[in-house]
């Protein structure tokens, strides 16, 4: 078995003080290997998003460890966290979060623009991530003038175009209807099987959920089932 | 990565163009209003400076009445004779003396007429005033003291008598003198307080004396002191000799004035620096007001600009490259606005100038400093909102509402 990639002990995240204090997090353990198509569910509220945050070091813990590839992410720095980012992480919110006024193809190469990438090839990689998400032809419209759903699919092609060890995707299907969800789901396989992409997704739909090989189910803050998917379910 | 960040800062800035254009217009407010009002300040007093010194510094004007400047120095004090005048002549510390009498008329050639002011005076009159005689000639000794009907006019008065015409030689009537012009005077323009110089006409003081005011009296009396003169030693035996002719006890007041051209420039400084300082507030007004829509700008959008750096460190920009960015685009807009602003503030400059006829005098010390304060301005609100952004975890800088 491979070293884990993510490993989380005892995490706790809490917002508010004293009365009004919320424990989103209430000691999540997980590990998750690197290769692995991991389907988190669970009812609303049960700090799905707030772990997904922290795993994307976009957020700090309350309380616990966590070690990426073996690193306590708390040792680190906000430049380091930064570069943990850049070079390691693709992320897919759940309210999309693209840049206004700014096309699908900018919003695309974003990431790669602080990779260092020549921009030349920025673009090529941009237009190959949107084609993979379905939305040639679409590149330089604005948010303002894409769907929800073809937004969901930028914020997609955006954290597949840094070309990431894991993605970490928030619901990337709530917006888009079965056949769409299921084309982007594939997609995702296909680069969990052939790429060696780890891929930790958070989804409401058990349909959804069964491309994936493993099923981690929160509620109240705690991982209370983890088990992989029984094969053929897709 | 530089050259990407100031790319990054010029798309930003084309992409929020009203943004940037308000607060281009911020910059370019403040600026253009202290360069165009500072530059004219500076231009009127360096009018008024060339005019204090195109008055001479060696004249004295003697007048009845006590001491005090501006009007309402009227009173009892009785006025000074031609005798008065024969009497300073003797005084060795004066090189010219000129009794001054004034009237306002209206002079008449043929069918045009001008209303303008009459000078009645002598020949030393020129002499003190720096007056040129530009086409015929002055005043003879016998027609200083005989009230010959002559006169000598000044450019607008023949300009708007005559015409493309000459003059000399022509005989024009004022109330009931007709008087031959005798000569024409070099134009001087317009004088300390924007009047024109040039709407005159001299007679010989004892012509105006009877036959336009009808009295002996003198209104006052030009001196220049004679070279090497200080002007102490010269005002102190002028008031020697009139507290004498005049008869005033030791112990009370004068009941005459000396003014020096000293006196005069100081009070055109004062009324000149009263009048920049007035200039200087309405521009540190309205670089203020420039600030304040430059600040209002900034802070209306430091939710939209806490959400894109939140975006941009979420896919792993660092705060230093973020805070680069919009450092760049505040210096930008700053640059572009106060280039603008300069050349706004000195084109209205020199408009002012043009119609105030004063000289035009940028000053590029004003120019730098109005350009630096709302450079300033403008990074400080682009820069520090977004310094606040970028030290937050993304997820807080996303979450900003
Ligand atoms: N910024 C915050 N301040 C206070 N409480 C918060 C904040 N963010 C989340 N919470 C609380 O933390 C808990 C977990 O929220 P989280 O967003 O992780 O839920 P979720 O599982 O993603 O739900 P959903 O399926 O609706 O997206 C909720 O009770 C929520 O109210
Ligand atoms: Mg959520």
């Amino acid at each position: 078995m491979t070293a884990p990639l993510i490993e989380l002990r005892g995490i706790t995240r809490t917002y508010g003080e004293g009365e009004a204090m919320v424990r989103a997090l209430d000691g999540v353990d997980l590990i998750i290997r690197e290769g692995e198509f991991v389907a988190i569910m669970g009812p609303s509220g049960s700090g799905k998003s707030t772990a997904m945050n922290i795993i994307g070091c976009l957020d700090r813990p309350s309380g616990g460890h966590y070690l990426f590839n073996g690193v306590e992410v708390a040792t680190l720095d906000q430049d380091q966290r930064a570069l943990l980012r850049r070079n390691y992480l693709g992320f897919v919110f759940q309210g999309f979060n693209l840049l206004a006024r700014t096309t699908a193809l900018e919003n695309v190469e974003l990431p790669l623009i602080y990779k260092g990438q020549p921009r030349a090839e920025r673009e090529v990689r941009a237009r190959e991530a949107l084609n993979r998400v379905g939305l040639e032809g679409r590149e330089h419209h604005h948010p303002s003038q894409l769907s929800g759903g073809q937004q969901q699919r930028v914020a997609i092609a955006r954290a597949l175009a840094g070309e990431p060890m894991v993605m970490l995707a928030d619901e990337p299907t709530g917006n888009l209807d079965t056949t769409r969800s299921r084309e982007i789901m594939e997609l995702l396989r296909r680069l969990n099987r052939e790429e060696g992409l780890t891929i930790v997704m958070v989804t409401h739909e058990e349909d959804m959920a069964a491309f994936a090989s493993r099923l981690v189910v929160f509620t109240d803050g705690r991982v209370v089932r983890d088990e992989p998917v029984t094969e053929g379910a897709a | 990565m530089l050259w990407e960040t100031v790319r990054l800062a010029f798309t930003a800035i084309i992409r929020n163009a009203l943004r940037s254009f308000l607060t281009v217009l911020g910059v370019v407010i403040g600026v253009a209003a202290v360069i165009a009002m500072v530059t004219v300040g500076q231009g009127s007093s360096e009018q008024v400076s060339s005019n204090v010194e195109s008055l001479g510094t060696n004249v004295l004007v003697l007048r009845s009445g006590a001491r005090m400047m501006g009007p309402g120095t009227r009173d009892t004090a009785p006025a000074f004779k031609l005798a008065d005048v024969e009497a300073l002549r003797e005084l060795t510390v004066l090189s010219a003396v000129a009794p001054v009498v004034s009237a306002s008329e209206t002079a008449v050639y043929g069918n045009t007429n001008r209303s303008t002011s009459i000078t009645g005076t002598t020949s030393d009159y020129l002499e003190i005033g720096g007056w040129e005689i530009a086409r015929g000639r002055g005043f003879t000794t016998l027609e200083d003291k005989s009230g010959a009907n002559v006169c000598i006019i000044g450019e607008t008065v023949r300009t708007s008598l005559f015409g493309a015409t000459d003059s000399t030689g022509e005989t024009i009537r004022v109330k009931a003198i007709s008087c031959e012009v005798i000569g024409l005077l070099t134009a001087k323009g317009a004088g300390s307080f924007g009047q024109d110089q040039d709407d005159i006409i001299i007679m010989p003081v004892r012509t105006v004396q009877r036959r336009l005011i009808g009295d002996q009296d003198v209104a006052s009396v030009s001196m220049q002191l004679a070279s090497g003169v200080s002007t102490d030693r010269g005002i102190s035996e002028i008031e020697t000799l009139m507290r004498e002719r005049r008869r005033i006890e030791i112990g009370e007041e004068d009941d005459f004035s000396v003014t020096d051209m000293k006196e005069i420039a100081s009070m055109l400084n004062s009324v000149n620096s009263v009048l920049t300082g007035l200039l200087s507030s309405v521009a540190a007004v309205s670089l203020l007001v420039g600030g304040i829509g430059i600040m209002n700008i900034m802070l209306v959008s430091v939710t939209e600009r806490t959400r894109e750096i939140g975006i941009r460190l979420a896919v792993g920009a660092q705060a230093g490259q973020v805070l680069m960015q919009f450092l760049v685009e505040a210096v930008v807009l700053s640059v572009i606005g106060g280039v603008i602003g300069i050349l706004t503030g000195l084109g209205l400059a020199y408009v002012a100038a043009r119609i105030m006829v004063i000289p035009f005098a940028p000053n590029a010390s004003v120019v730098l400093l109005a350009f630096v304060f709302s450079a300033v301005v403008g990074v400080i609100f682009g820069y520090f909102p977004a310094r606040a952004a970028a030290r937050l975890d993304p997820i807080e800088a996303l979450r900003h509402q």
